[in-house]
């Protein structure tokens, strides 16, 4: 039953990607009426699949890595959600979609391959350090998504013509500050994330888990993060340098996820 | 329906000619009810603004004479004038109503305002009972229609004048203005105007500069604002999230180096440029800077001309739901007309008095004429009487359009008669002499 109200929610969520294509390919408007009802849907039946799977399990579980995808895109959703209820504004979702999209297919199509057996996995600790993390990869993704809205608005003011780009994409200060607060949002929970993890590690491995690939990027993504903080803080640093930023930090966030196949103390394979 | 309009417009008469005609606020409710009692008219409302005079009325049978109306009102034979005015009928002054209260009769296609002024000669009109049923319905479907096409075409979206582009662009930038600080540099009336717009979509604190301190000093008295001396400008512009130049100089004020510095002072918080003044005061490599934004005069009458080519585009798709609702409205109208209903209720009791007379002749007898007649006369005279209240119902449920077709309805289901509409069709020809009591 989870594996079938989460592909309903793909189903919902597609149609937030096809709002997000249709955008860039300028010819919006045709679902801006049905986008968020659909992905609010979506986010619903995701709820739904996560609870059942736990009830079936019997406890939260990450025990699969497509579990963990889907979790990653539900609370990218639920971030969504704070800031669209906060700004009246679905615009960061030409971002946010897709990136949500894919997760959640992904998670969606299979959920038998990869069983993960190590019994770490489960502690409630690293449920934790999980949720705490994505929670700010969410914030990070927001904050990436607003950082690009940015830059589309700010070209389309200083080309002066195309004016058809203004009309559905909110002011400039309001997608700063929902990157800026999306950004802010995100900090503490990645840094939360990274304590529990590290604690985790350190009784587990031992001080030298700090040689892993994923776990280098990771403290490398947190830096970028923290930097992204500064500059915006310290100099009021948007526009195009926040935007290339926020870029890095999304691609080694990325990387970061992808280390998962070198990594030795993410393997769980046990 | 009708339905007349009369009128002068921009388009076809120019403004000497618009104000021979037009009528004062403070005269206004005396000349609409003067038409609404002027012989042959039942119903009557003006509109009386710069751009347009027009009278809407509703005559008893669709000749009324407007022209001696005007005549008679303005004190001069509109003869000279005849080639300024326009007149439509029925379906097309319905049609031009509609228009005009969508602001597709606008000079600038589109502009709020008409409707406004729309509404209140409506208002005008009704306190003075000069519009109380059909003329009533016409009128309140008008501002329908106009919500219809402005919520469903972009007609009315874009800003088409500098200083209300400017005030778009600025929301496009901070938001709203609520809070933002406003510099001019300069004192001309453009910035003013500009000022007074932002302003009212709520713009804090207005700096002036200007080379001579008496002029700012006089322009910011007038918005409460504050003047600078010029000396004082570049360090007192950071302050400022927009920034409106219209100065005499013959070289940039503001350059590059200069907008790095400003944005550096203000942490990289966006500002806006607006540069009115010709020759320009401001370098266009300061538009490359991040977080500034620099828009010329030109940039804003590009934007306003591409405004009003959309709009024009729009207002094809306007025209289309115009016409639909004039067609929905001649239907409707149709089957409020209490008309139809009167006369085959006529039809049918007169049909049911036949019968009856001839089921009982033969048991009669011969009759002498006398009897004849006062057999006539007594089933007549019952029949009347019955009908007298259902008729005195209906007609007075046609002045109160919205109990009209519950009336209809009613009087039609209690007597099971023939739908209105093709009785309506059928009697075309007696609906003109078609009053109660006509048909013997």
């Amino acid at each position: 039953m989870p594996l079938i109200w989460l592909r309903v929610a793909v189903v919902c969520y597609g149609v937030g990607l096809l709002y997000s294509l249709l955008l860039l390919s300028k010819r919006g408007n045709v679902l801006a009426k049905i986008v968020e009802p659909a992905v609010g849907l979506g986010l619903i039946f995701h709820f739904v699949s996560l609870v059942e799977s736990t009830v079936l399990i019997g406890r939260l579980s990450l025990a699969s890595i497509h579990n963990s995808e889907s979790i990653l895109a539900f609370l990218a959703m639920v971030v969504f959600f704070v800031f669209f209820v906060g700004y009246r504004t679905v615009s960061p979702g030409i971002v946010i979609f897709p990136i949500v999209f894919i997760l959640t297919f992904a998670s969606a199509i299979g959920q038998k391959p990869v069983t993960l057996t190590s019994p770490l996995l489960r502690s409630g600790w690293i449920f934790v350090h999980v949720v705490l993390i994505f929670t700010g990869y969410a914030g990070l993704f927001l904050s990436f998504g607003a950082s690009l809205l940015y830059l589309v608005q700010e070209r389309a003011l200083k080309s002066k013509r195309s004016a058809a780009l203004l009309t559905w994409l909110p002011p400039l200060q309001t997608i700063d500050e929902i990157g800026y607060r999306s950004l802010l949002f995100g900090f503490p929970f990645m840094t939360l994330g990274l304590i529990a993890g590290s604690v985790l590690a350190i009784d587990k491995y031992g001080p030298l888990f700090f040689y892993d690939p994923k776990i280098l990027l990771s403290f490398t993504m947190w830096a970028v993060y923290m930097l992204l903080l500064y500059t915006r803080w310290s100099s009021g640093w948007r526009g195009r340098r926040a935007a290339f930023l926020a870029t890095f930090a999304f691609i080694i966030a990325l990387g970061a996820w992808a280390a998962n196949s070198f990594s030795r103390t993410h393997r769980f394979l046990s | 329906m009708n339905f007349v309009v009369i009128g002068v417009n921009h388009q076809t008469a120019p403004v000497e000619v618009r104000e021979q005609f037009a009528i004062s606020e403070a005269r206004l409710p005396e000349a609409v009810k003067s038409l609404a009692t002027y012989p042959g008219i039942e119903e009557g409302m003006i509109v009386s603004t710069c751009n347009r005079v027009e009278m809407v009325a509703r005559t008893t049978n669709g000749t009324a004479d407007l022209q001696g109306f005007l005549r008679q009102f303005y004190g001069f034979d509109p003869g000279p004038y005849r080639k300024y005015l326009y007149e439509y009928h029925e379906r097309d002054a319905v049609r031009h109503v509609f228009r005009v209260a969508s602001s597709l009769d606008s000079m600038i296609v589109g502009e709020p305002q008409i409707l406004g002024q729309v509404k209140e000669a409506y208002a005008t009109a009704r306190a003075v009972g000069a519009v109380n049923s059909q003329l009533d319905a016409l009128l309140t479907r008008s501002f329908a229609v106009a919500k219809r096409v402005r919520n469903e075409t972009a007609v009315a979206t874009s800003a088409v004048s500098i200083a209300s582009v400017a005030v778009d662009l600025a929301k496009k930038i901070f938001g709203n203005l609520q809070g933002k600080r406003v510099y001019l540099v300069g004192a001309g009336k453009m910035c003013e105007l500009a000022a007074r717009h932002l302003l009212a979509h709520g713009a804090k604190q207005i700096y002036v500069a200007n080379r001579t301190y008496e002029r700012a000093a006089a322009l910011a008295k007038k918005f409460n604002g504050q003047a600078i001396p010029f000396e004082k400008l570049y360090e007192t512009v950071p302050n400022a999230d927009i920034v409106i130049s219209s100065t005499g100089a013959p070289h940039a004020i503001f350059r590059k180096e200069h907008g790095e510095k400003f944005l550096n002072q203000r942490r990289n918080r966006p500002m806006f440029f607006i540069d009115i003044a010709v020759p320009r005061d401001i370098d266009p490599e300061l538009n490359k800077l991040d977080g500034i934004f620099v828009y010329d005069i030109d940039d804003l009458q590009q934007v306003v001309s591409s405004h009003i080519a959309d709009r024009r585009t729009e207002a094809d798709r306007a025209e289309a739901i115009v016409q639909l609702e004039v067609d929905k409205f001649e239907s409707r109208l149709q089957t409020l007309d209490v008309v139809p209903t009167i006369v085959s209720l006529q039809e049918h009791l007169e049909t049911v008095r036949q019968a009856e007379i001839d089921r009982v002749r033969g048991r009669l007898g011969t009759l002498t004429p006398e009897q004849e007649l006062a057999v006539e006369a007594l089933s007549r005279g019952i029949i009347n009487k019955i009908m007298h209240t259902p008729i005195t119902t209906l007609k007075s449920a046609a002045r109160e359009s919205s109990e009209a077709t519950t009336v209809i309805d009613l009087v039609r289901k209690l007597f099971g008669l023939r739908d209105v509409r093709k009785a309506a069709d059928e009697d075309a020809t007696t609906v003109t002499s078609g009053k109660p009591g006509a048909r013997n």
